[in-house]
């Protein structure tokens, strides 16, 4: 009787319980979707980041100028209009990329901008006894960063990694708009079909929380173990 | 390059973009200072609250706020939300929430001596406050702040999914009726946000100059140590 009058779009009340269970399994699909993309997304970032630090690094003013001045824009533009760029235009240069790919590509391109800050303050906390001592044994540059600045840097950057993996999570509704079927494109394609948003957009909300909340509390468990980094 | 007609175009929507960022920053900028004032009151029950708004309106995410705001709390208190009103109000919400943590850890950075010579001076609770406290929490506070309003100026940018003719999605509109070549109008898109940004950036440190006049922190104090 209640699923015959919410087909025909009558309203049960502020908040129907049968329908929320209802649509519960295709907004958890959803959700595993949005986690699988912001998994992604920050192994992306965080490859790009250490990339585009060491590069903003380099004394090759023709590397680390376009290099700075890249990263500078992609952080003070919205993700949105990023996303939509390499939707709508990477195409129009013959370059067609799935949706989820889009999607990761976007968030890991976005927060690899900003993780190349944290990596830039974590190589600059190495102490410059450890780079003298670096040159001072005859070792090669790359050995000096492979064996005794990036070891160290590393985990000092691990917190901020955390933090920017839990606001990737947060944005990653955002790869709704260019047709990836996650948690909000499914709450609103439920949304467009029943006419009720209630039920949907709460849930969402819950299921946002239960991950964020967790993650965290484990992010700031990582920062009291190896404490901030300080450039 | 287009013309002019589609950057004009471009540009109303801009100046949408700046409203919403605009009432946003000022509800999130007044929640702030409630929540972080409150959030060290000595009363168990009100740092609770305040706790709950930071860690419901931060955890749950800028982009599914907007939609629940637009679609769910309008049933909920049976009342109709303009997508401008939604918009500032998810926005404003979400930036509050962040804020406020934000103002608690710049009060907790002013030294404790400071509120006490104050109250050895027979000051009553909100002088203190609006006199000695906030004044010097306000220079550590800016930088940080300066970054949550380019935040929120980015996220303005989701209301052209509730359908508010924003910069983004007056770009929208322009690509799908044809007025200029998809790259073109983008590439507009990104000079108008990278613009507005940059203006934000160069209040922020005028404001940052303002405020740290005469205190031995602050930028300008920086510069000249």
């Amino acid at each position: 009787m209640t699923s015959e009058l919410r087909a025909q779009g009558v309203p049960q009340g502020v908040w129907d319980w049968d329908f929320a269970l209802e649509i519960l399994p295709q907004l958890l699909r959803g959700l595993v979707v949005t986690v699988q993309a912001t998994l992604m997304g920050i192994v992306v970032a965080m490859v790009l980041g250490l990339v585009l630090a060491l590069a903003r690094r380099s004394r090759r003013r023709l590397i680390s100028w376009p290099v700075g001045a890249a990263v500078e824009f992609v952080r003070s533009t919205p993700l949105l209009a990023q996303l939509f760029f390499l939707f709508f235009v990477l195409p129009e240069f013959g370059i067609v990329l799935s949706p989820f790919l889009i999607g990761v590509l976007g968030l890991g391109i976005h927060y690899g901008c900003y993780t190349s800050e944290s990596y830039r303050a974590g190589i600059e906390s190495v102490p410059r006894g450890q780079w003298e001592a670096a040159v001072a044994l005859n070792m090669a540059p790359a050995t000096k960063w492979r064996r005794i600045v990036l070891p160290q840097a590393i985990p000092t950057v691990i917190p901020a990694l955390g933090n920017y993996l839990v606001a990737m999570f947060k944005e990653a509704p955002l790869l709704s708009t260019v047709t990836v079927l996650e948690l909000l494109a499914a709450s609103r394609n439920i949304q467009s079909v029943s006419f009720r948003g209630m039920e949907p957009f709460t849930l969402a909300g819950l299921l946002f929380l239960a991950v964020s909340l967790p993650a965290s509390v484990l992010v700031r468990y990582l920062e009291r173990r190896y404490g901030y980094a300080r450039a | 390059m287009f013309g002019s007609q589609v950057f004009g175009r471009l540009l109303e929507g801009a100046a949408t973009t700046v409203q919403v960022t605009a009432l946003a920053v000022l509800l999130g900028t007044v929640l702030a200072l409630i929540g972080g004032v409150v959030g060290l009151s000595p009363s168990p029950w009100a740092r609770a609250l305040v706790r709950i708004y930071v860690e419901t309106f931060r955890g749950v995410s800028a982009i599914i706020l907007l939609f629940w705001v637009f679609y769910a709390l309008p049933i909920m208190l049976n009342l109709f939300l303009s997508p401008l009103h939604a918009g500032v109000l998810a926005l404003g919400t979400n930036m509050g929430a962040y804020g406020t943590e934000l103002v608690r850890g710049g009060i907790k950075a002013v030294p404790r001596g400071q509120s006490e010579a104050a109250t050895a001076l027979n000051m009553t609770g909100w002088q203190r406050l609006r006199h000695i406290v906030l004044p010097q929490a306000v220079v550590t506070m800016l930088p940080p702040y300066g970054n949550l309003v380019i935040e929120v100026l980015k996220s303005s940018s989701l209301v052209s999914l509730i359908a508010l003719n924003d910069l983004m999605r007056r770009a929208q509109s322009l690509r799908i009726n044809g007025a200029a070549s998809t790259p073109e109008i983008f590439l507009g898109v990104f000079i108008l946000y990278g613009a507005m940004a940059g203006v934000l950036t160069l209040l922020v440190r005028a404001a940052e100059r303002r405020f740290g006049r005469g205190m031995d922190i602050g930028r300008l104090a920086r510069i000249v140590k």
